[in-house]
């Protein structure tokens, strides 16, 4: 058997697929639910004082589809989680007698030091294993100071996570990170200042999903208007992956990936990337507690097939392949090569090399595509259309 | 149009030539989409439809993400002839039936992914399954067919110590000696045989139990006993003139063509019967030289107990069907075959089956020329059985008499199951009865 297990600043997951903080784990009844199901840890729904008032509004969720496939993107106007600290505690204390091997973190959220520390207090006292702070909701909390104004801001997230960071005598300290910043190695690095154990990349994006093209107003209609949300799910997949792979090369400090991973492949790619803890939300809400089946029996099989006995050995193996563009091979020449026998002559890829790349491609009597060496630039726009795996490859070019 | 995508085949000249494979099975590219076309509907509907209780849904979400061995052991822990099933069950009729996509365009081609995670786990090679820890207890299992091997496999897997008696040469039944190899090849057979006996199952072949050992031998041995014995290979109508050269019984025939030793067949040559067997045979008689094949059916499509599937697959072969007409006799020339005098038919009042009783049409009497005429109107159990096993009650029909629940025979200890008992069904029921048995007689060995 391979092992799952993975260290995330100093705390033991199980295996690291871990809910992130959401709907999904806003009752210790769900959350008991996902560890039977077998996730390794939770981090609960995003809490604050009993003082800070969370007033919510309904529609809050609105999809975007793929033509016929279902929610490429989640937006959501959701804000932090109704109930307060004090029932929040109530939930850390009795999935910690019942689940001592799995994972419980909590979520925070405050507007001032006071109420950043008194959470940090509370919820140590309760028992969590971990503080995750959310510098990152760029919808609702920024118009109150809070959320994203503060991630997009190193000095203020130095500040307020050395706040917490003060306040915890026990637990790791991980702050959630926003995408929408110029430099998210930036503000990495100033969590790293700050004496905080880790990050967690990325919160959502903010976003307006949609309109409906009858009334005119956008999506979620909330009697009569709208407003802009937070953006999740696969589409916003390969922002999270850049940014996780950019703290990973930058600033030496362990991260929670997070950012629209559905399956076990997704997560290998995080691993490879320097991530060493999962987070998932979307998927779950989409598909349920149940596919964590698929993520650990997929990232299993993946690893007995690469005669990997345990995860670790993923964690930041693809990071030195990644460099700036300007060290990029110049010599390096390939060209487009079609494969006769698999070729069904949709000739999707003739469009688009015509139209969006350089007319290298023309057609046969029996309108099989052939490419023009002297025009084929190798650019891959033909192998991404290809319907037929494996049909059209890029092939080293003789020099 | 159809939204499921439809396997490569060989073309219809490679078909008819050879005992190939007709089917490939999908590429990745079909797969793939077929799979994300699933809805992973909770309590999902297909898994109660398969009657071995496959988790569909769990394999089609694995099979989405690449996990493709993951998906196949998942399929392999509930059916130990999971690649063999992936090709044979009707799975239009069972899984696929309640598919809630087909409310939406088509139900899934279940069978068809099926087949894919099996043909990737082929390609690997499957992962044998360990011995359980030795209990000391030993069980005989008597025909090494899919339900005796499916059960000989659990109860090895448990740690009991297991031996197989095999009246053919090779393990498998007919997996080997009646499905031919054009829709099941030999060697996904044998490398799905290697994987039952893997937790260190024994095989004895070439004994035939009543012959080369008695049952009261293997009672006095052994500790339970499974007896999955399939049926016959002789059919059961009896039409004079059925001894002449040139008529055939289609298990008879299947059986050589399984061995290679199928007669070299020539001229127009008539299937009786409208199963599986038939047609079977019928596209097998092409393939071993027959100019024509026609199928004599004394119903119409509509009751023929063959599936849709297997009727598509011999029509594009060019069997041809003549519905609605009965043999009498086979007509004799020069002491060998040339042709069935036959009587055509009317559907009359529903029998005992529910179907049509198929009435005589008076003077409609007609001779049908053929140089062969292969009989294939349905197996019967062995007639032997009665005799060897001699204590194990038996239905009127010569079946195997048992308890559903548990599958036990009249003589405590002794169990049955597969075609021996049902009369001849499917590969998976086969499988599904094996597993039965095995966790009835692991009950009876830890009472």
């Amino acid at each position: 058997m391979v092992d799952l297990s993975l260290e995330f600043c100093g705390v033991k997951f199980p295996n690291p697929f871990t809910l992130a903080a959401a709907p999904t784990t806003d009752s210790a009844e769900m959350v008991a639910r996902a560890f039977e199901a077998g996730w390794g840890g939770a981090i609960l729904k995003t809490t604050s004082v009993e003082t800070e008032e969370v007033s919510l509004v309904y529609p809050m969720m609105s999809g975007i589809d793929l033509e016929d496939k279902k929610l490429m993107g989640l937006q959501n106007i959701d804000l932090i989680s109704e109930r307060h600290i004090d029932e929040v505690e109530k939930d850390v204390k009795a999935l910690k007698k019942e689940f001592p091997d799995k994972v419980v973190a909590a979520s925070i959220m405050g507007s001032k030091k006071e109420d950043w520390q008194e959470l940090v207090r509370r919820l140590e006292a309760a028992g969590v294993d971990l503080i995750e702070c959310s510098f990152s909701c760029p919808h609702g909390m920024p118009e109150r100071g809070m959320g994203s104004t503060i991630g997009q801001d190193p000095e203020l997230t130095e500040r307020t996570a050395r706040w917490v960071k003060e306040a915890a005598t026990r637990v790791p300290v991980v702050i959630k990170l926003t995408p929408q910043i110029a430099d998210i190695t930036a503000a990495a690095a100033a969590v790293k200042r700050s004496g905080a154990d880790g990050v967690c990349a990325i919160n959502t994006l903010k976003s307006l999903i949609g309109v409906d093209l009858d009334t005119f107003i956008p999506y979620p209609n909330v009697g009569g208007f709208s407003t802009y949300g937070g953006y999740s799910g696969p589409a916003i997949k390969p922002v999270a992956l850049r940014c996780v792979a950019e703290i990973a090369k930058a600033v030496d400090i362990p991260i929670a990936a997070v950012g629209g991973i559905s399956t076990w492949r997704d997560a290998v790619e995080f691993l490879l990337v320097g991530a060493t803890n999962i987070q998932i939300c979307t998927a779950v809400m989409h598909h349920g507690f149940r596919i964590i089946e698929d993520l650990i029996d997929g990232l299993s099989v993946y690893l007995e097939e690469k005669g990997m006995s345990s995860v670790k050995e993923l964690v930041g193996k693809s990071l030195p392949f990644i460099v700036d563009h300007s060290v990029l091979s110049r010599a390096y020449k390939v060209i487009s090569n079609v494969n006769r026998e698999t070729c069904i002559k949709c000739d999707v890829c003739y469009i688009a090399c015509r139209d969006g790349a350089h007319q290298a491609i023309e057609l046969d009597e029996d309108r099989f595509p052939i490419i023009l060496e002297d025009k084929c630039k190798g650019c891959g726009m033909c192998e991404t259309v290809c319907p037929v795996e494996g049909c059209i490859t890029l092939i080293p070019r003789e020099s | 149009m159809s939204v499921r995508p439809r396997m490569k085949e060989l073309s219809d000249e490679e078909r008819k030539s050879g005992f190939d494979e007709v089917e490939k099975g999908l590429a990745l590219h079909q797969a793939l989409p077929e799979a994300s076309r699933c809805l992973f509907c909770h309590d999902a509907p297909c898994v109660s439809g398969c009657v071995a209780g496959i988790d569909v849904v769990g394999f089609i979400r694995r099979l989405k993400t690449r996990n493709f061995i993951g998906a196949a052991r998942l399929a392999r822990e509930a059916n130990v002839f999971s690649a063999v099933c992936a090709r044979v069950c009707p799975s239009e009729e069972q899984c696929e039936r309640p598919c809630s996509s087909t409310n939406l365009a088509e139900p899934i081609a279940i069978g068809a992914l099926h087949r894919f995670i099996t043909d990737e786990e082929l390609k690997r090679g499957i992962r044998p399954r360990q011995a359980g820890t030795p209990t000391g207890k030993k069980v005989a299992v008597i025909g090494a067919g899919p339900a005796g091997l499916t059960c000989a496999h659990e109860l090895a897997a448990q740690g009991h110590e297991v031996t197989v008696y095999e009246a053919e040469d090779e393990p498998g039944g007919l997996m080997i000696y009646g499905i031919p190899r054009y829709r099941l090849p030999r060697e996904v057979v044998n490398k799905e045989i290697e994987y039952a006996l893997s937790p260190g199952v024994n095989v004895k072949t070439g004994v035939r139990v009543g012959k080369d050992i008695s049952f009261d031998e293997i009672k006095k041995d052994y500790d339970a006993v499974f007896i999955g014995i399939g049926l016959g290979y002789r059919t059961q109508a009896d039409i004079p003139g059925h001894d002449l050269p040139g008529a055939l019984d289609a298990g008879e025939f299947l059986r050589l063509a399984a061995l290679g030793e199928a007669p070299r067949l020539s001229g127009d040559v008539a299937v009786i019967g409208g199963g599986n067997v038939a047609m079977d045979a019928a596209c097998t008689a092409i393939r071993a030289g027959a100019d024509k094949v026609i199928v004599l059916y004394r119903r119409t499509e509509e009751e023929m107990p063959a599936w849709k599937r297997e009727i598509e697959f011999a029509r594009k072969e060019g069997v041809e069907f003549r519905y609605l007409v009965a043999p009498l006799r086979f007509v004799e020339t020069d002491g060998k075959l040339a042709g069935i005098e036959c009587v055509s038919t009317k559907l009359g009042e529903p029998d005992s089956s529910g179907r049509p009783r198929p009435e005589a049409v008076p003077g409609s009497e007609h001779v049908v020329d053929v140089s062969y005429a292969i009989l294939a109107t349905g197996q019967a159990p062995w007639p032997e059985a009665k005799e060897v096993f001699s204590g194990i009650e038996l239905n009127p029909s010569g079946t195997v008499k048992v308890e559903p629940d548990t599958l036990a025979t009249s003589v405590e200890g002794v169990f049955a199951g597969g075609d021996a008992v049902n009369g001849g069904k499917t590969v998976v029921q086969a499988v599904t009865d094996g597993k039965l048995a095995a966790k009835s007689i692991n009950d009876f060995l830890s009472k």
